[in-house]
């Protein structure tokens, strides 16, 4: 049996009088793409929001390595072995690539910043090109690709991902995705928050299906991709 | 879209006639209670026709003056004198003959109305650079900065009138008041951003004020502190007679004739050193991952936190170093003053030192000292033309607007190498 690195148990989120997330549980293993797609507003980024603990959820409990997250401040939930790549990106614009990626092993020691350099440099090749050019400066893609490599600096466990290809055409979003394999590959956990849902569950191991707040479907991938539903909802037939 | 190249010219010219003569052209006189209006003499309409007709023909033929200019520029031979200049052997070496320069002219050229002005400057810049910190740096609009100043200026005030501290003993501890002071202020407006912090710290900046002035049975309220004792050198006084109990005078010590100026020049030496640690410590600190955070946390919040750092952290650090640097400044201020008064801590001073970072281009330390170079200098050279200040003042700031909106010098943000191996490969290819 693999080891649950994340766990939600009913949880319930909400701003204000609006509920955004009800009542929900999801497990990720050690090892799997999860993935979680949903309509736009489906409560999809609340559900990252509340992992990390902004907003923090109204009821329900949070795990992470079987320790429970939930009221702890965001800056302590994100050095513990969590990173996310938040939805748009978000990079610092006037830096340049390489304080990008400093901000992101802000807590990492020397060495351990060098190897996830030299590691996150096999992985983007490009960034290594690009060391000095500021961040605003380059292409969606690329920024894409430095917000993730910002992420893995501080070599996490559980890497969350909220919409990696929005905004970004078809080819460079099968190169992120061919990237998100790849980490797969190295033995890292990934929650990936997507709309575009076909490629999602080609890659997941298991997805979830968030509707108005509420899981409404959880199978393995390869499963969702088939099943009549969630064709008609999230797959254009 | 193209104008008649007439019109285009007659239009500022007009515009120009229309602004001038209510400024310049009528004179008021008070004659007994009642304000007369009456006509300037002569000579300044002559000026104002003049200037008129002279804008007029600027305007008329800018494209070949434009032209001109440029051919000019192409024209002069490229000295090069800016690559030669920003060599780091170079520019060290200009820092240090610059620094020198500071230390030694008023051994060489004794000019009280000189130091004056040089320990007014050198007291703006240290203000500069605290707020350059939250304002340029973090991102954070401090309307209230001067309250700080005021804290700062105030805990040695009053520790001197109450309990005889020295200048001294004070300095740490008008610093560590004002930093407590911003940390305290830090908390609430943590949450807000924007308009809305720079709303609560205008607050924060006249409720110090408001308080000074009605505490009168701790602070004199309006009329303040006097007879502030001024620094010591080990001790040492620079009064002609001696204080009762003091240990010596400087001119009794080194045996040599009593004269003012030696205060002076020690005040403006002093004030020299604090400013170039105040420069010192936020350039490291600006190097440092703390000043790196800074400025992520200005450029964006959200990717801040999803890093894991902490926002209250950083806004507070931010917030409590801009903070001690103002302590350090009132209180050097009381000192060099002597006396101080709420007066001394109004609004305008927060606007002052807001312009002086935002003219000399946020989070550039070589701009704000520019900056307030300016802004305090301008003023007392233009005292003569004390009608026209704002007047010129307002002029500076448009024409800042147009031509460097960045700033006198826009910050160029220090360069971390940590791949020297990788930059080294790629410029011998």
């Amino acid at each position: 049996m693999t080891q649950t690195v994340l766990k939600f148990e009913n949880v319930s989120t909400a701003y204000g009088k609006v509920q955004a997330l009800e009542d929900v549980s999801l497990e990720v293993n050690e090892g799997e793409i999860v993935t979680l797609i949903g309509a736009n507003g489906a409560g999809k980024t609340t559900l990252l929001m509340s992992l990390c603990g902004d907003p923090q959820p109204q009821k329900g409990k949070v795990f992470y390595d079987g320790e429970e997250i939930t009221g702890k401040p965001t800056s302590e939930i994100m050095r513990n072995g969590i990173a996310i790549v938040p939805e748009g990106r978000r990079i610092f614009s006037r830096m340049t690539v390489e304080e990008n990626l400093n901000m992101g092993g802000f807590f990492t020691s020397k060495e351990d910043y060098d190897e996830a350099l030299k590691y996150v440099f096999r992985l983007f090749p490009r960034l290594e090109e690009r060391f000095d050019q500021r961040g605003g400066t380059m292409s969606g893609g690329e920024q894409q690709m430095v917000a993730i490599a910002r992420a893995l600096m501080s070599k996490p466990n559980l890497l969350l991902l909220d919409e990696p290809s929005l905004g970004l055409a078809p080819i460079v979003i099968q190169q992120i995705f061919e990237v998100i394999e790849q980490l797969r590959a190295q033995g890292m956990t990934i929650f990936l928050v997507e709309q575009n849902a076909n490629q999602a569950l080609k890659l997941a191991d298991r997805g979830y299906v968030l509707e108005n707040g509420k899981i409404v479907m959880h199978d393995s991938g390869d499963n969702l991709l088939v099943n009549e539903d969630v064709r008609k909802a999230y797959l254009g037939g | 879209m193209m104008r008649n190249p007439f019109v285009a010219a007659l239009i500022p010219a007009v515009v120009f006639v229309l602004l001038a003569l209510p400024i310049l052209g009528i004179d008021l006189l008070n004659e007994s209670l009642m304000l007369k209006i009456q006509a300037a003499p002569a000579a300044d309409w002559m000026m104002i026709i003049i200037a008129a007709v002279a804008i007029f023909f600027i305007q008329l033929f800018r494209k070949p003056i434009d032209a001109g200019v440029t051919t000019f520029k192409e024209a002069v031979p490229s000295l090069n004198l800016k690559s030669y200049l920003v060599q780091p052997k170079v520019m060290r070496l200009l820092t240090i003959f610059l620094i020198l320069a500071l230390f030694l002219w008023p051994f060489l050229y004794e000019s009280r109305s000189g130091l004056d002005i040089s320990i007014k400057v050198l007291i703006y810049i240290m203000l500069g650079l605290g707020l350059n910190v939250v304002v340029g740096l973090a991102g954070l609009l401090d309307l209230g900065y001067v309250g700080f100043y005021a804290v700062g200026a105030y805990t040695y005030g009053l520790l001197n009138y109450y309990f005889g501290f020295s200048f001294w003993m004070a300095l740490p501890i008008a610093g560590g008041m004002a930093a407590l002071a911003g940390f305290l202020l830090g908390f609430p407006v943590l949450r807000l951003r924007g308009d809305y912090l720079a709303i609560v710290t205008l607050g924060f900046g006249e409720i110090i004020r408001i308080l000074l002035n009605n505490l009168t049975s701790i602070t004199g309220g309006p009329n303040g502190i006097t007879g502030i004792d001024r620094p010591t050198l080990f001790g040492l006084e620079f009064n002609r007679k001696l204080r009762d109990g003091g240990w010596d005078t400087f001119h009794g010590f080194f045996g040599i004739e009593y004269d003012p100026i030696y205060r002076m020049i020690f005040i403006y030496l002093l004030a020299l050193i604090l400013v170039l640690l105040c420069i010192y410590v936020i350039n490291r600190l600006q190097r440092m991952p703390i000043g790196r955070a800074w400025e992520a946390l200005r450029e964006d919040e959200i990717a801040c936190r999803s890093l894991g750092m902490s926002r209250t952290m950083i806004k507070l650090s931010a917030f409590t170093i801009g903070a001690t640097t103002a302590g350090f400044a009132g209180s050097f201020f009381a000192a060099y003053q002597g006396t101080i008064s709420p007066e001394s801590f109004v609004f305008i001073e927060s606007a002052i030192i807001l312009a002086i970072v935002v003219l000399g281009g946020m989070g550039s330390q070589v701009g704000v000292i520019l900056a307030a170079i300016v802004l305090t200098v301008l003023p007392e050279v233009a005292r003569e033309f004390s009608q026209f200040r704002m007047l010129m003042f307002g002029g500076l700031m448009v024409l800042m607007m147009i031509w460097r909106p960045q700033g006198f010098m826009p910050m160029t943000r220090p360069h971390i190498q940590l791949n020297s191996d990788k930059i080294q490969k790629e410029t011998a290819q």
